[in-house]
């Protein structure tokens, strides 16, 4: 279970570094991305948004969106865990959707408590070590396209909605907002199709609750 | 403004955001539609990202290798393949488009 979550984390922020470095970013930003932000999903919009043309503000936009899931992630912990208040910063960045998925996991206060720190410190350590290697080799490699690291994205990004279509309601919001991305691509400069798509799920999502609460 | 500081920016956004987590009072939390709007806007914007990784070349629509990685994707997580395998079957399949000349 450990190793295999490496491994992944290796593959993906290889992918990562890689495709940062292609999308414009040098090495050292591609790094302060997986040090700082530290939030997989997050990052590659952020070099999506650029690699596609959009401008910094759009990318910022982008991955901020996405970010807001671990505003989420963050709450649970605390009401899981009860950490001390001293703890709490640290606790921030290494919240993740894997530390949050370990942690939940675990059936006694003490073992949520390393599960959390174990997941969250290895990966930070895994990914940003992995994220260089991507980076220096994203240089070396040429085109990133005929390793098909760009394919690699696409993939990755599916591998993390796959397990949140579980119910009716997110496969119809996944359907629309993909539609939205489609429509709009053309239209709008790179990177706002991705916001555009995140306010329709929005409305779409308050339509349909406001809709439950009628018929309730 | 360049990209290194929408990179600052954007990492310290990344953190207040998990640290509001943390700060705000549990009775957000313990209204549904705070967490449930969370979870549509996750599924939203990654349906996005998706699509926007696998057919958006600028400000144009391509159709090319990256689908037969989305096509190996779809398959791998429907077989329960890791979420490593998945990633490597996205990767195998648009090389492999590409090195029998799709683009």
């Amino acid at each position: 279970m450990g190793l295999s979550i490496a491994v992944a984390v290796g593959v993906y922020g290889v992918s990562f570094g890689a495709l940062s470095v292609t999308a414009g970013l040098s090495v050292w930003e591609t790094c302060l991305l997986s040090a700082l932000m530290f939030t997989g999903g997050s990052q590659f919009a952020f070099i999506g948004v650029i690699g596609g043309g959009g401008t910094g503000a759009a990318a910022w936009a982008a991955a901020t969106l996405l970010g807001v899931r671990n505003g989420i992630y963050g709450m649970q912990l605390k009401a899981l865990i009860r950490p001390p208040a001293r703890r709490i910063p640290a606790m921030a960045q290494f919240t993740i959707d894997e530390s949050t998925a370990t942690a939940t996991a675990q059936d006694s206060h003490d073992e949520r408590v390393r599960g959390f720190w174990t997941a969250g410190i290895g990966i930070w350590l895994t990914w940003n070590a992995f994220t260089l290697v991507g980076a220096l080799a994203g240089d070396a490699l040429g085109d990133p396209k005929q390793w098909g690291l760009d394919g690699a994205a696409v993939a990755a990004f599916l591998g993390l909605l796959w397990p949140r279509l579980s119910a009716k309601d997110p496969v119809a919001i996944a359907v629309v907002a993909a539609l939205v991305t489609i429509i709009t691509i053309p239209l709008v400069p790179p990177g706002i199709p991705v916001l555009i798509a995140a306010t329709v799920t929005a409305a779409v999502w308050a339509i349909r609750r406001q809709r439950t609460e009628l018929a309730r | 403004m360049s990209i290194l500081v929408w990179v600052l920016i954007g990492a310290a956004t990344a953190f207040a955001i998990k640290l509001a987590g943390y700060l705000l009072p549990q009775s957000l939390l313990d209204r549904p539609p705070v967490t449930e709007l969370a979870a549509a806007m996750t599924v939203g914007l990654l349906a996005s990202l998706i699509t926007m990784n696998a057919v958006a070349n600028g400000q144009a629509l391509a159709f090319d290798s990256r689908l037969l990685a989305l096509a190996a994707g779809v398959i791998a997580l429907k077989l329960k393949a890791p979420y490593v395998i998945v990633v490597l079957a996205g990767a195998l399949a648009a090389a492999a488009g590409r090195f029998f000349g799709l683009p």
